[in-house]
Formats: C-alpha cells, structure tokens, sequence
C-alpha cells in the first residue's frame, strides 16, 4: 500500500515538475515570438504573418492556463508541498498574467493599428528587447527558484537591471515622441503603446521580487 | 485467570492509551502539523511500529524502571498506572505535550512513600539526569543535522517538489523509526510496573514463535499505545507541529529522526553492549521523555536560527509541566493507594 503510494507520490512530482518547466517555457517563447512581432508590424504592418503569431501567442497562453489549472489541482488535492503551496500558485498566476499583457499588447496592435513613424522604429524594437530580455531573466530566476535557490538573487538583480534599462528607454521613446509636430491625440496614441510595452518589465521586476521572498521562506 | 487481574490490567492499558494519545504528536506531530503526512498515514504506522519497538526492543528500560521501586502487588500496579494515566491525560487536555516517564516514575515514587518502601536513589538519579541528557542530546544531533541538511541541499540542488517528495517519504520513514523507538523506550512506563507480577504464562505457537508473559504485556501495552495514537493524538500533534516553533518540513525531519535517535539510544541493549566491548560508558537504558527529546531537538534548531523563531513563552510552559507532572501523578497515586486500601480493602503491597 505504501508503496504503491510512494510511487504515485514521485510519479505526480515528475509531471508537476514538467508541467511547471513547460509552463515557464512558453512564457520564454512567447516573449521570443513578441520580438518578432513588433518589427513585422513595423516593416509590414497586420500583415498575415503578423496575424498568425499572434494566433500563435494566443494558443500559447492558452495551453499556459491549462498547465496553471492543472498544477493548482493536484497541489492541492495531493497536498503537496503544503508550505509553498500558495506561493507557487500565486508566481503561476502572475507569470500567467505576464502571457496575458504579452498577448495584450499583440491584440492591441492587431486592433488598433497604431502608426509609428520610421524614426521610432528602432527605438521601439530596442524597447521590446529589453523587455523580452528581463522576462527571460525572469524566467532564469524562477527556474532558479525551483532548483538551484543560490541563483535566484543573481537572476532577480539581471531583471532589475533591465526593467531600469527600460524606464529609460520608455522615457528617451516618449519624449522623441512629444517632441514631434505630431497631432497630440496622435502622439497620445503612441505614447500608450510604448507605455504598455514598457508595464511589462514592471511586472515581471514585481514578480521578481515576490520570488525572492519566496527563497527566503524555502531556506529550511 | 483472575478476573480481577485484568481489570487491574486496565491501569496499565490506560496509562498506555494516554501515552499514545500524548507521545504519538512526537513522533509524527510535527510531520502532520506541517501537513506533510496525513494523520490517518501517521496513527496506522506509528500504531504498528509502536507495537512492534514494544515486543522486540521493550525489556531494557523494564528492567531499569523496576529498579526504582518494584510494585509487588496487583492493585498496587494498577494505582501506580491510572495515577500515572490520570496526570498525563489532564496535562494532554490542556494541549500540552507532557511526559509519561515523569508520571509513572512519579507514581511510583508515591507508591514507594505510601507502602514506606525505600525509593533506589541512584536509580533515581540516573533517570532524572537522563531528563535533562535526553533534551540536550536531542537538540545538539538536531543541530549536527541541520547543518549536515543544509550543506547537502545547497550542493545537491533539489527541484522544490522532488525535495518535498523527498521530504514526505523521509519523514515517514523516520516517523517510523520514532514510533519503534518510542515503544521500545517507553513501554516500561505502560507495562514495566506488571512485569514482576504477570498473570501470563508463556505461549508457544507452533514450536515456531514463543510469546514469553512479557512479552504478551508488552504485546497487550502496545496495542494500548497504538489505540490512543489512533484515537486521541490529533490535537496534541497539531500543538507540537505549529505552537512551539514553526517548522519547514525538513526541519521537521530533523527534528523527528534526532528524536527518535536519542529515544533508540537510550533503548538499545545492542548499542549499550558494544559500547560496553569496546570500554567505553555504556548508555543506561532508561525510559526517557519522548516530549523533552522533541523540544530539545526544536529548540536547538531555533537556536541555529538566531533563537528568535522559539516560542519560549511555550517551551516554558511544558518546562513547567514536566515539574508539575511527576508531583500530580505521585500524589494522585497517594491518593488511589489509600482508596483501594481503606475503601475496597484492597492489598496495595506485600
């Protein structure tokens, strides 16, 4: 009997533990397929490859909801990890909600169309990089979190330094922007844009932080 | 067999229903208090453990308690275990983790000044050393593990749910342990009074295995361990899982398996004997306090942490209990001597 129990206990952690690197895999390759996104739009505009990565970004944060369900569900009916229970469902959920601004934001070009100018476009591209490239630390930090809890501090601090990175960018982007003889509902517009883009590093530098005080609760 | 033997029996099974309403939240308290293990997991393999550290292992710390003071008579027994029972399940009804060492050794002691009996100093003295050793060696092996643990789970990088399955699987095991232990150490303060006037005689099954009559006491008084585990220990291992400190499972690992170490030592004939060969002091083997090793091992834990986590306030409070305990079940067991004697004319002693 309990055997058969200990086996069943070890079997749900390896597919809890898959569920959870899957579900931190699509937020990497969402971020991934985002940075492709925005320079398509610039150079084509909601072109039909534009159309289908967002489709793509959208099926993907579908299958990340599935993967959230699924690991609430058997956390809790198994009672597993009892201690850190709340707090790996409370890091799913807003890593989920980062999915969901990613997604956001491809809808919202997709929707609106909005027109930036030639001379943003290489700031705007360098913008969505470094956002994408503080998700991915954030990625790296949770991961950490899960495995090797002595990184978790150097991986958080690498998400810090890129969404500081991106408040100046954000700023640099929306003076240029005020700066034009744009029309200001125009200039209104963009600015929005580059905000939204710019909330995600803020986000992800919250969960960050929420992360390391989970690893302060895991010391034993 | 005397009717009147087994109710006299009763003392006995009821003193071994309050231990394992008491002690059972030692071994997997704070496994359970942690939810790491579900209660019912814990009560039928504590429950069969017990049984078992009491029929193979129980004869060491038997012999030590008769020592102290060799109850000579059936009712006198019997007096000796409800007093013991009595004090131990008012102290568990106020949620406190208490000792039943102290209370049959304090019934025993009451038994000794009421029949005018000579109480074994020296062996009083050595168990009440082993009172404050045990809560000592608990807390420095807690402290060894804990640090042994810590560097092994820095270098070893454990994703959070395999350490957590881990964690379940170790606990388990080591509840086990501690409820072998605790049988093996503690059965002398359910049964250890019955044995040198046992009712049984030897069974043989078969030519195959033979149940000596202590060995079926023991048998009977683990069964009564087993039954209080089951019955009663739930809110007892809640307090010693959340109250005294609040443990990470591992730590509530650690705690267990320095427990039931410090509870095997002082049990093991083994151990003593080759600590004997080799010219070293060999370990007493004497019924020592299940309770005093888990606080000693929570707080030696709390203490590597800076000391700030321990709820002393709460830890004093069972402090205050152990003094209080052996002093309520030795007068308690007055008091049953001289009502089984003057009221139902009962021989107490020879």
């Amino acid at each position: 009997m309990f055997s058969f129990k200990t086996e069943s206990i070890f079997g749900q952690t390896k597919q809890l533990e898959r569920e959870i690197d899957q579900f931190v895999d699509i937020l990497s390759e969402v971020g991934l397929v985002f940075k492709t996104i925005i320079p398509s739009y610039l150079s084509n505009g909601a072109s039909n490859k534009f159309d289908e990565m967002v489709k793509q970004v959208s099926e993907m944060e579908s299958k990340a909801d599935k993967i959230t369900k699924e690991v609430e569900r058997t956390l809790y009916e198994e009672t597993l990890i009892p201690d850190s229970r709340s707090d790996v469902l409370r890091l799913l959920e807003h890593m989920d909600e980062l999915i969901g601004m990613y997604q956001g934001n491809c809808y919202h070009f997709s929707i609106q169309k909005p027109d930036f100018p030639e001379e943003f476009h290489e700031d705007l591209k360098n913008l969505t990089e470094t956002v994408v490239n503080c998700v991915e630390s954030l990625c790296l930090t949770v991961r950490s979190f899960f495995r090797d809890i002595k990184s978790v501090r150097d991986n958080a601090h690498k998400v810090t330094y890129y969404e500081k990175e991106s408040d100046k960018q954000f700023s640099s982007l929306a003076r240029k922007i005020f700066d034009t003889d744009l029309s200001l509902d125009k200039k209104m517009h963009l600015r929005y844009f580059v905000e939204k883009i710019d909330r995600i590093c803020d986000h992800a530098e919250d969960i960050a932080d929420e992360v390391q005080i989970y690893a302060i609760k895991r010391a034993i | 067999m005397d009717l009147t033997i087994l109710v006299f029996l009763l003392g006995g099974l009821f003193l071994g229903w309050s231990l394992g309403a008491n002690d059972a939240a030692n071994v997997f308290g704070t496994a359970v208090g942690t939810r790491m293990i579900r209660f019912q997991t814990a009560a039928i393999v504590c429950g069969i453990f017990v049984i078992l550290g009491a029929v193979i292992s129980g004869a060491g710390t038997t012999a030590t308690l008769g020592k102290l003071g060799s109850i000579n008579a059936m009712p006198g027994a019997f007096a000796a275990c409800v007093a013991a029972g009595l004090a131990v399940y008012l102290m568990t009804k106020s949620g406190l983790p208490v000792s039943t060492t102290q209370a049959i050794v304090g019934a025993i002691v009451g038994w000794n000044i009421y029949t005018g009996s000579s109480t074994n100093i020296q062996i009083l003295v050595t168990i009440i050393l082993t009172w404050v050793l045990c809560p000592v060696i608990a807390g420095l092996i807690a402290m060894f593990f804990f640090i042994l643990t810590k560097k092994l789970l820095q270098t070893t990088s454990l994703h959070l749910l395999r350490l957590d399955a881990y964690t379940r699987t170790a606990l388990l095991l080591a509840g086990a342990f501690g409820a072998y232990s605790l049988g093996a150490n503690n059965i002398a303060n359910v049964m250890g009074v019955f044995v040198p006037i046992s009712p049984f005689t030897e069974i043989n099954f078969m030519n195959i295995l033979t149940l000596s009559s202590t060995g079926q006491l023991f048998l009977l008084g683990g069964i009564a361990i087993a039954v209080g585990v089951i019955t009663y220990s739930k809110r007892v291992m809640l307090t010693v899982g959340n109250d005294l400190l609040k443990l990470s499972p591992v730590a509530a690992f650690i705690v267990v398996i320095s427990h039931s170490i410090v509870l095997f030592l002082f049990a093991s004939q083994g151990i003593s004997n080759f600590l004997h060969s080799i010219n070293l002091p060999s370990i007493p083997l004497v019924p020592v306090s299940s309770s005093q090793a888990i606080v000693g091992a929570v707080i030696g834990i709390g203490l590597l942490k800076g000391g700030k986590e321990v709820k002393w306030d709460i830890a004093s409070k069972i402090a205050v209990g152990w003094v209080v305990l052996p002093i309520i079940a030795a007068l308690i067991s007055f008091v049953i001597l001289f009502v089984l004697q003057n009221i139902f004319n009962l021989t107490v002693y020879f």
